[in-house]
């Protein structure tokens, strides 16, 4: 009786715990082997090395999904810092209006990337689309059909995803940028600093951490970014919008490719943990310097 | 006279108006289409206005046109959806306050290295796991079920709610739990009595994000699921790329909608639960 009583905690965390190890750690590592076994349709144990890593980065589908991901990475850090950063500056200057406008910035992120995919793939159609409506307002060599343009593809991704999450980059900020003490800008003010240096030299410098926090949702959300893709273009046209997230999928339940497929799944997962492992890491720190 | 604050305070209002303008124009375009007939669609323009509220395409979107169409329709999907979102989210929530609570309030060794285990789960890209899922799912025999996708949606919920639990009753004194150990209480009863009264918010959080995340879900749907076992999503998207020789743009966004309603509802009711549980599950610590 005792000892279930002092180990109680132990046994109430234990089946997650174990659900965890199995379904996560676990999981990885079944992939992980798989990577280096011949397996086709069906997992094959045989040791096969790292042929399918050679194999992967041999395929020329496999380097246009990693530029497209790098293309599309780039640009939507950019892009959402950009505008996360300008909004929440512009929000923070005593708007009155400020929760309506906050609830408009934000609600795309409600929105699953299949319903964000489909209303701005409506929008970029590009007979139907933009195009019609600059038509009718009298620009009629306008062209925009990069939804069906290999090679611009990617970019319709970018719009969409932007808009879907900027907004919340911006609320990210506009935490940041409230909990910077006011007594600071105060004083810089007083020192006759404009209100643009007071900015860019003193609060943003001071928000190095939050940066670092964008960044690493930002690139964590684009390596894993699926749904929008499938939505948007489905990897079109031809494979020319394709990601790895999109080319693991492909390999591992349309060609068969168990092995291809788990090396590249491998490569997403290292990818991701190359970044969130310092990050965690340093949070970590973090956290215990401040107690 | 226009003096030099009233100058940028105009300058302000523009760019936050512009992106007003951006982030609604959307919004805006997929409700007025859904209310258009596809006369209309082709005559005017994306922003023109329907001549006359029509519902018509609502209807179809979530009943499909009636006997002997092979349409997909949204309404079955719906419940799917919502059979799979209620209970993963109930047990993923009510295990993660578990955990939150042994894993803060009874400290014990290795306490804190769990914890990193369970973080750093919610970071991985779930392609590193689909495969084995998929094999242990038909194993189980529950491939193409809800059950299967309610232990998914459960599993990979654990993280993200322990996190959320974890970090608010770091927060919560522990002079309050010592001084109810000393009297005698349990485990369980400084849960119930203690703690759990004083988790509303955090509950509420929790809830919010684990129905979002499960409702928006795409990828573990279609992977685990086919046919009229799919979820939501998945059916929204085999709508909108039906290869049927006329598309129907109306019914496609007015089933956006619909598949974006419930949380968008949330989010309109409970904004800032709905924004603590993104930035909690997304920028951790």
């Amino acid at each position: 009786m005792y000892w279930l009583k002092k180990n109680l905690p132990k046994i109430v965390v234990a089946p997650s715990f174990a659900v965890v190890l199995w379904f996560v750690y676990g999981f990885i590592g079944w992939t992980f082997y798989i990577s280096l076994t011949k397996s086709k349709l069906l997992p094959n144990y045989e040791f096969w090395g790292i042929h399918q890593y050679v194999r992967l980065w041999q395929m020329p589908r496999w380097h246009i999904a990693v530029e497209n991901l790098f293309i599309f990475t780039t640009l939507f850090i950019i892009l959402c810092i950009l505008i996360g950063v300008i909004l929440s500056i512009f929000l923070d200057q005593k708007i009155r209006s400020e929760g309506v406008i906050k609830t408009i910035y934000l609600y795309p992120m409600a929105l699953s990337f299949i319903v964000t995919g489909t209303a701005w793939k409506w929008i970029l159609n590009p007979t139907m689309g933009i195009e019609k409506f600059a038509h009718q307002i009298g620009f009629e060599n306008f062209q925009f059909d990069w939804l069906v343009t290999p090679g611009m593809s990617i970019y319709t991704i970018v719009i969409a995803g932007v808009w879907q999450s900027s907004g919340f980059i911006m609320a990210i900020f506009l935490a940041g940028l409230r909990s910077v003490d006011d007594e600071v800008i105060k004083a810089a003010k007083v020192d006759g600093a404009s209100t643009f240096s007071i900015y860019t030299k003193i609060v943003l410098p001071m928000m190095r951490p939050v940066f670092m926090s964008a960044i690493v949702i930002l690139v964590h959300l684009s390596i894993k970014s699926y749904d929008l893709v499938i939505a948007l273009t489905a990897g079109g046209p031809g494979i020319s919008s394709d990601m790895p997230a999109v080319f693991m999928t492909k390999m591992a339940f349309g060609r068969s490719e168990v092995g291809l497929a788990s090396a590249s799944a491998i490569m997403m997962f290292a990818t991701v943990s190359a970044i969130i492992v310092p990050y965690l890491y340093s949070e970590l720190r973090r956290e215990q310097d401040a107690k | 006279m226009l003096n030099k604050k009233k100058v940028s305070r105009i300058f302000l209002f523009l760019v936050l108006g512009i992106f007003v303008f951006y982030y609604i124009t959307p919004l805006y375009v997929m409700i007025v289409t859904s209310l258009k007939t596809m006369n209309e669609i082709r005559e005017g323009n994306l922003f023109s206005l329907p001549n006359s509220i029509n519902f018509e395409s609502w209807k179809i979107a979530w009943s499909g046109r009636g006997e002997g169409t092979s349409d997909v329709f949204l309404k079955p999907y719906f419940f799917n959806s919502l059979k799979i979102a209620i209970p993963a989210l109930i047990i993923s929530t009510f295990l993660g306050a578990l955990n939150g609570y042994a894993l803060t309030k009874w400290k014990f060794k290795g306490a804190n290295l769990i914890f990193l285990l369970f973080l750093f789960g919610t970071f991985i890209p779930y392609q590193a796991i689909l495969l084995p899922m998929a094999r242990t799912l038909g194993f189980l025999g529950i491939s193409n079920s809800p059950f299967g996708l309610i232990l998914v949606h459960t599993v990979y919920g654990l993280g993200f709610t322990t996190l959320f639990f974890r970090n608010y009753y770091v927060s919560i004194s522990d002079e309050i739990i010592k001084a109810a150990k000393v009297d005698g209480a349990g485990f369980f009863k400084i849960f119930f009595k203690i703690l759990l009264p004083v988790s509303l918010p955090i509950l509420v959080v929790a809830v919010i994000f684990q129905f979002t995340q499960i409702w928006n879900d795409f990828l573990f749907g279609v992977t685990f699921s086919f046919g009229e076992n799919a979820p939501l999503q998945v059916a929204l998207n085999n709508m909108v790329l039906t290869s049927a020789s006329v598309k129907y743009y109306n019914v496609d966004m007015a089933a956006a909608i619909m598949a974006a309603l419930p949380t968008l509802i949330i989010y309109v009711l409970a904004g800032n639960y709905f924004i603590k549980g993104l930035t909690a599950g997304s920028v951790k610590g």
